[in-house]
């Protein structure tokens, strides 16, 4: 189980920024360019007076690295996502970002053991208040496993 | 965007949507827009390396895909909870279907807490499923 032994390692906190032009070209790139997330008079007149950001676009934030893991999750095949709010996320905001490995297990499957590394990601405000935490399951293949010498 | 803020009955169905087919160059962009520079979504060299038959399409672009159906109602409310399980791959030429349906409904202090199913399919198969919390605020 060699993920197994950093279960509980966290990141340092980094800080991010949602950028206008960064949620624009996501929005877009996801095919929902809606007017609450790219048009500033309209999201002016709405009821929460200011841009919102994508509820996946938390995955563009860095989160920074657990040690002797890098970014938990990176280059692997992504098997479950979760994402929960506690309040809509808005452009313009800082988001103190980090990153925690919760589980790692191994299932055999057709042809080869299968790993899974389970990893939470959280941004909170300057004030430490959280606005939202994601948790995701990566696959590693029989194949990664064997390049990673797992 | 819906002008009328959205109620739903359990068992009513979110309109489906069809996607134009996947495209590496929606790949490309996607990878820039979000960072995620994982070459099996760009290169095909890469995605064979690691035991796949081509590039394939990122996880979370799918799930953006069923955040979508919600985007209609944004004016009235938020997605407070997204659960995307990915079990099937999507490979360039694929044409996404997503809905869903409503689940239930909680009051809480902040409005209507409503619950769905959702899914992401490519013709008959399923791509992705999971569930969303949509909260619609109470109107003051």
């Amino acid at each position: 189980m060699p993920f197994g032994q950093f279960v509980g390692e966290r990141s340092e906190a980094v800080p991010n920024v949602v950028e206008k032009g960064a949620v624009r070209e996501f929005a877009e790139a996801i095919g929902d360019p809606n007017p609450l997330y790219v048009d500033e008079e309209a999201a002016k007149a709405s009821r929460y007076g200011r841009l919102l950001a994508p509820p996946t676009f938390p995955c563009t934030f860095e989160y920074g690295e657990v040690e002797g893991v890098g970014l938990p999750g990176q280059g692997l095949i992504h098997g479950e996502h979760r994402i929960r709010y506690e309040r809509p996320l808005f452009v313009g905001e800082e988001v103190l970002c980090y990153a925690e490995v919760k589980d790692y297990y191994e299932k055999e499957g057709r042809e080869g053991a299968l790993g899974f590394l389970i990893s939470e990601r959280v941004g909170e405000n300057p004030e430490g208040e959280r606005i939202f935490s994601m948790i995701d399951t990566a696959i590693l293949t029989p194949v990664m496993r064997k390049n990673l010498e797992l | 965007m819906s002008a009328t803020k959205p109620a739903w009955e359990i068992g009513d169905e979110l309109e489906e949507h069809t996607l134009p087919p996947v495209t590496r160059s929606q790949l490309s962009r996607y990878a820039k827009a979000s960072g995620d520079h994982n070459p099996i979504h760009t290169a095909d060299e890469a995605a064979e390396e690691a035991g796949l038959p081509g590039v394939i399409a990122h996880g979370m672009l799918t799930a953006a895909t069923m955040g979508l159906l919600f985007s209609p109602y944004l004016e009235h409310g938020y997605v407070k909870e997204l659960r995307a399980r990915f079990s099937g791959m999507v490979y360039p030429g694929d044409e996404l279907t997503v809905g869903g349906h409503a689940t239930g409904v909680e009051e809480g202090t902040e409005g209507s807490l409503y619950a769905f199913d959702v899914y992401a399919k490519k013709g008959e198969d399923m791509v992705a499923s999971g569930t969303v919390d949509f909260l619609v605020y109470e109107d003051k």
